[in-house]
């Protein structure tokens, strides 16, 4: 059984028209994703703007309705709970991509920090300070921060504020939308360093969502590729990087830039091949509509977007 | 050789905070070849671009000294008006965020037909039509017509920064400053903006100074590269030479904090403690010492200087001569250079 697994996944926004404000048409989103994870591994998302990694995301953690399909967390069905079930939802929590627009700027970090505690433990104002004080500690920030405001530090400070609060209902998952895409490269490592830090520490699971390649190689396990709101690619770290087989997959990988300026020639050569293949065989991996085909496996962990016809 | 296009002298661009000023650019001298790209890489706070804007003289309050020479003409000293011709014309100047670079009440065409209005005063309506047509059809964009007669809303985030592009090349500038130009952008949108610098570098024969915080860009586009730190060059060098054999603490930090193929099982390098904010930032000695607490105070100097260690490579402070990381053992510290 794993730890989550996301069946057939949709999320549908109406698009309302007309003198009566109809609903005459659906953003598809997220249009038929599924997925599983395992206990303590990193789960990539990846794709451009618009893909639908961070609705997929959301409608995880239950901020955005699924239209269709099923979620299924630790054995419960989490698609669509109700303010009832909230025990299950305990144990999900997000981190956001913009440390400096997720914290309210008029809250202390106490009040920041605590905000999760107050909703679900019910604790003396001593228990919750010392409870606060054990995450500053442990997300590396001094007791002192107790009393500050969000706009007395730095984004990478602020971001581990921001990973104290996700972690105060001590969650087994976490979705991290972007967590770094916001922060400059040192500032970068620091939090990819103590993320990896902590889910080691409390045994976490995380879902990774990115665009950012070089980081999403850095942080995870399996990767899933998407493009307008389906699945074009799903693998392993290597069945990605080493053997992309989809078309859109190859130009993500052609595009990261490459950090050694001796492979110039080659990375642009190698760009330009996928550019060429891109135009030829675009009919081959999409269909009329422009999206992508189901996903068939190609090895027991590489599964590809390909045709019916093979 | 190649031209020398742009030379800036000792430029200090200084900002008032509560009646004093603090330099956010200090003492930085660089020069501009025709048909090269100088990247300037740094974190944010670092001043890359309040030196971009102070070419662009963009600032309205900085105050600025040294000299800024543009095909040997100190132009520091030029009025508003030169400036006005000078800006847009023969410098001109790629904006980090399509979206507010356009303005959003006017069609495409128009607003490339403004910059060509203002300096190429000599087109009919017809002919500067035409051209406005032809720089979206060099820059890329399908169907160009149809585009010339649309909003900026109209169109995704590459096609705007297509746009803008197409606004800063309308008069064939000499020199190009593109600031952050794909941060905005999604990689594989990215790769094409950067490939379209390419060809008009070598089209244009211009000369492009690349502002960037990605160090991955960097390496593909640049032909020379300049470290900044806390408002100071700390590394000059030929871009083979800074990724192969970095030499600034500041410079080998930086790189080794990039998650790439070989980081997968490591950890990432951490830069300890903050970027100093303008007012507290210590302007004497090193100003890097203080990220390096480890290394022992002696070997820096106490006015750091440039030194060409080999040639055109040069590095600030007599520090990276005994820097290593604290995870690292002390005899293998040094890589490259003897």
């Amino acid at each position: 059984m794993a730890f989550l697994e996301v069946e057939d996944l949709k999320v549908h926004f109406p698009v309302k028209g007309g003198i009566f404000g109809r609903t005459v048409d659906h953003i598809r989103a997220v249009d038929g994703v599924s997925f599983s994870l395992e206990k303590g591994k990193t789960y990539g998302l990846v794709g451009e703007s618009g893909s639908g990694k961070t609705t997929t995301g959301r409608a995880i953690i239950g901020l955005n309705r699924a239209t269709a399909g099923k979620i299924t967390y630790n054995g419960h069905d989490i698609t669509n709970l109700k303010k009832a079930d909230l025990d299950v939802r305990k144990e999900i929590q997000m981190i956001f991509q913009d440390p400096y627009s997720s914290l309210n700027p008029k809250k202390r970090v106490l009040d920041i920090i605590a905000e999760p505690l107050r909703n679900y433990e019910k604790l003396s104002k001593q228990e919750e300070k010392k409870r606060v004080l054990e995450l500053l500690e442990l997300v590396g920030l001094s007791s002192e921060s107790i009393t500050k405001y969000p706009h007395q530090f730095s984004g990478g400070q602020r971001q581990r504020i921001g990973v104290a609060r996700a972690i105060a209902l001590k969650p087994k998952l976490i979705i991290a939308d972007e967590p770094v895409s916001a922060l400059d490269v040192s500032v970068q490592a620091q939090v990819l360093n103590f993320m990896e830090d902590i889910q080691e520490a409390l045994g976490l699971t995380y879902i990774f969502i990115g665009h950012d390649l070089g980081v999403i190689r850095h942080m995870c396990d399996d990767i899933g590729i998407m493009y307008k709101g389906r699945y074009v690619e799903e693998g392993t770290v290597d069945d990605i990087f080493d053997n992309p087989q989809h078309i859109y997959t190859k130009r993500l990988v052609a595009a990261i830039p490459d950090i050694n300026p001796e492979n110039r020639r080659e990375q642009i050569y190698y760009r330009q091949e996928v550019q060429k293949e891109y135009e030829q065989s675009y009919d081959d991996y999409f269909g009329d509509d422009g999206l992508a085909y189901g996903l068939k496996p190609i090895s027991e962990t590489h599964l590809v977007a390909l045709p019916e016809k093979g | 050789m190649n031209e020398k296009l742009l030379e800036i002298k000792n430029l200090k661009t200084s900002f008032r905070i509560e009646d004093q000023y603090y330099a956010a650019v200090d003492d930085v001298s660089l020069t501009v070849n025709e048909n090269e790209v100088l990247a300037i890489v740094g974190e944010s706070g670092c001043g890359k671009s309040a030196l971009a804007f102070s070419l662009m003289r963009l600032h309205n309050r900085a105050k600025i000294e040294g000299d800024i020479l543009f095909k040997g003409d100190d132009v520091t000293n030029y009025s508003a008006g030169q400036v006005n011709k000078l800006r847009g014309n023969e410098m001109s100047m790629i904006f980090q965020d399509p979206l507010t670079a356009l303005n959003p009440l006017m069609k495409i065409g128009d607003q490339i037909g403004e910059v060509l209005l203002l300096h190429k005063g000599k087109f009919s309506n017809l002919n500067r039509k035409q051209k406005a047509i032809s720089l979206l059809d060099k820059v890329g964009i399908a169907r160009p017509e149809h585009v010339y007669e649309q909003f900026p809303h109209e169109l995704s985030g590459g096609m705007r920064q297509r746009v803008v592009i197409a606004i800063a090349i309308a008069n064939d500038p000499e020199v190009l400053i593109a600031d952050e130009p794909t941060t905005a952008l999604d990689a594989t949108i990215q790769s094409q903006i950067l490939d379209l610098l390419n060809e008009l570098k070598e089209n244009m024969n211009a000369g492009i100074i690349l502002i960037t915080h990605d160090l991955g860009v960097v390496a593909e586009m640049a032909d020379r590269v300049a470290v900044m730190y806390a408002g100071q060059i700390v590394e000059v060098a030929d871009v083979h030479a800074l990724f192969g054999m970095p030499q600034h603490p500041y410079t080998r930090s930086l790189l080794s904090s990039v998650p790439n193929a070989e980081s997968v099982d490591s950890k990432l390098h951490v830069i300890q403690g903050i970027v100093p904010s303008l007012k507290n930032l210590t302007r004497e000695g090193c100003r890097f010492r203080s990220r390096i607490p480890w290394i022992d105070e002696s070997v820096h100097e106490k006015s750091p200087e440039l030194h060409e260690i080999s040639p055109n490579h040069f590095v600030r402070c007599t520090c990276y001569k005994n820097f290593y990381f604290p995870d690292e053992k002390k005899e293998d510290k040094r890589h490259g250079i003897s």
